[in-house]
């Protein structure tokens, strides 16, 4: 049986393609997936994320947790609201889950994490709170939806689907977040747009997403947050880094604080570690579709898509590979698709920002 | 479901129209680009390759996934469609009309063994159910 977020019947009254996405009946596209990926660039798109989790961690210590369970430095959170991205790495240095994390008050912060990894992650929480006797209670909240709204008319439908928001939107700065009432309003996302990500009683979601609707949102699939969020250069758990890798070697070395004497679970392993290779942004110069596992040829040795697929905003192919260091943006690498050799492009990432092309 | 009474199909999911000299035209069914989704690439086979029943011949991608095309029977590539090439999306708006290649068969009794569209009618409704 698979789970079903709260806009479940939503999304089959929309006509959407549903799909099993990790256990969970997502809608995939509503129609056409390149469609939402440009109503998302030039409009406002509306996402169903509830099956992501959101953790509430409260108690005393909860700063002195974060600061030894997760590999950026939570003490970079002082005003309330702030978020910040990181890992959460094991004892090798392996990442176990990417999340958010939004400080709101010295004895609360409130996580985010992925859907897939969620039971690991909570497990492996709540078994670090016990062995270093934190005393902290761990809160998932499965009573809340999450619905991201992304786009360059994003404010404006928020503002207009929630009567009052407006007071907030217009003081709400990148990677902040606020609370009004039950809700609960974070500036993020997934896409490389100006967005939110609003969090909603569970019951409240379909009215919500409806008025969103109204207000100009268009619903957009999983298939189009995976363009959007390779556009925008962001890693996917389980596909860009996993236990296995190195954040130095996934392109999350910047979410790694190594600057402070901060002991956090992972960092020893990769202080030890010698970085050999690296990830880095790929434009496909032949025609053809790079996708994830195909070997790469650079001079140095070959390297690994972990991320490809087709640009609707470029119209050309692109890819994150990890290849090895020293390759730098410009050279000319070999990709293996079927029998053939294609000719791809080193480049830096993202791809796309605010609609427009980087590279 | 869109499947026109006229043409013929295989379990790969492609049609096959017989024509009136006897050669083949093939492209991918309704189904088939609908399970794939919006299409970025398509690859044709050369004229003059000789295909063995079931080989792989030409790529479809969508922007979720690869997919092989595979010969309806044995025979040799006749003709491949250069316009589906430049414009994949043809064959989201229009799977009957935007064929992949033509082929004449080796053995024209061949062309007995594929199915009609109530055959294929029958084990598409069995995949999705």
């Amino acid at each position: 049986m698979l789970k079903q977020t709260p806009l479940n019947a939503t999304h089959r009254e929309l006509g959407a393609k549903m799909v099993d996405f990790g256990g969970w009946d997502m809608p995939v596209n509503y129609g056409s997936q390149i469609e939402e990926h440009h109503a998302v660039r030039s409009g406002c798109g509306l996402f169903d994320v509830s099956h992501m989790l959101p953790l509430d961690i409260r108690g005393a210590n909860v700063r002195a947790f974060l600061r030894r369970l997760v590999a950026n430095n939570v003490d970079k959170l002082q005003v309330s609201g702030k978020a910040l991205y990181s890992c959460m790495l094991n004892e090798a240095g392996g990442v176990i889950d990417d999340l958010i994390l939004y400080f709101m008050d010295e004895s609360w912060f409130r996580l985010v994490v992925n859907a897939g990894t969620a039971e690991k992650d909570l497990a492996w929480m709540e078994k670090m709170n016990a062995d270093w006797g934190m005393g902290l209670m761990l809160t998932p909240r499965r009573d809340l939806a999450m619905i991201a709204i992304q786009g360059p008319n994003a404010v404006q439908a928020l503002n207009e689907a929630l009567p009052g928001v407006d007071s907030i939107t217009a003081n709400l700065k990148p990677f902040n977040a606020a609370a009004m009432g039950e809700m609960f309003i974070a500036r993020t996302g997934y896409t490389g747009e100006d967005g939110f990500e609003v969090m909603v009683p569970a019951k409240a979601a379909p009215f919500f997403w409806k008025a969103l609707m109204e207000a100009g949102g268009t619903p957009i699939g999983l298939g189009a947050r995976d363009t959007l969020r390779l556009e925008a250069g962001m890693n996917l758990y389980g596909q860009d880094m996993d236990e296995t890798t190195s954040p130095l070697e996934s392109g999350l070395a910047w979410t790694v604080d190594l600057k402070t004497d901060r002991d956090f679970v992972g960092r020893a392993a990769l202080e030890k570690s010698e970085v050999t290779k690296q990830l880095a942004g790929l434009l496909l110069l032949d025609r053809g579709v790079l996708r994830s596992h195909q070997k790469v040829h650079t001079q140095y040795g070959e390297g690994e898509i972990t991320s490809g697929t087709f640009s609707p905003t470029m119209q050309q192919s692109i890819a994150l590979a990890r290849i090895p260091l020293g390759i730098a943006p410009g050279a000319e690498v070999e990709v293996e698709i079927r029998d053939k050799k294609l000719r791809a492009k080193v480049v830096k990432y993202p791809f796309v920002r605010n609609g427009k092309v980087l590279i | 479901m869109n499947i026109p009474a006229d043409l013929k199909y295989t379990p790969s999911h492609e049609w096959v129209r017989v024509e009136a000299d006897g050669t083949l035209t093939v492209g991918i069914t309704h189904h088939a680009q609908d399970l794939l989704g919006d299409m970025v690439f398509i690859e044709t086979p050369a004229t003059g390759r000789t295909l063995a029943k079931g080989e792989e011949c030409a790529v479809v991608e969508s922007v979720k996934a690869a997919s092989d095309v595979y010969a309806p029977v044995a025979g040799e590539v006749i003709a491949a469609n250069a316009d589906v090439e430049a414009s994949p999306e043809s064959v989201n708006r229009d799977a009957y009309s935007a064929w992949m290649f033509k082929m004449k068969p080796s053995n024209p009794a061949d062309v007995a063994g594929l199915l009609d569209a109530a055959a294929y009618r029958k084990l598409v409704e069995s995949e999705v159910h």
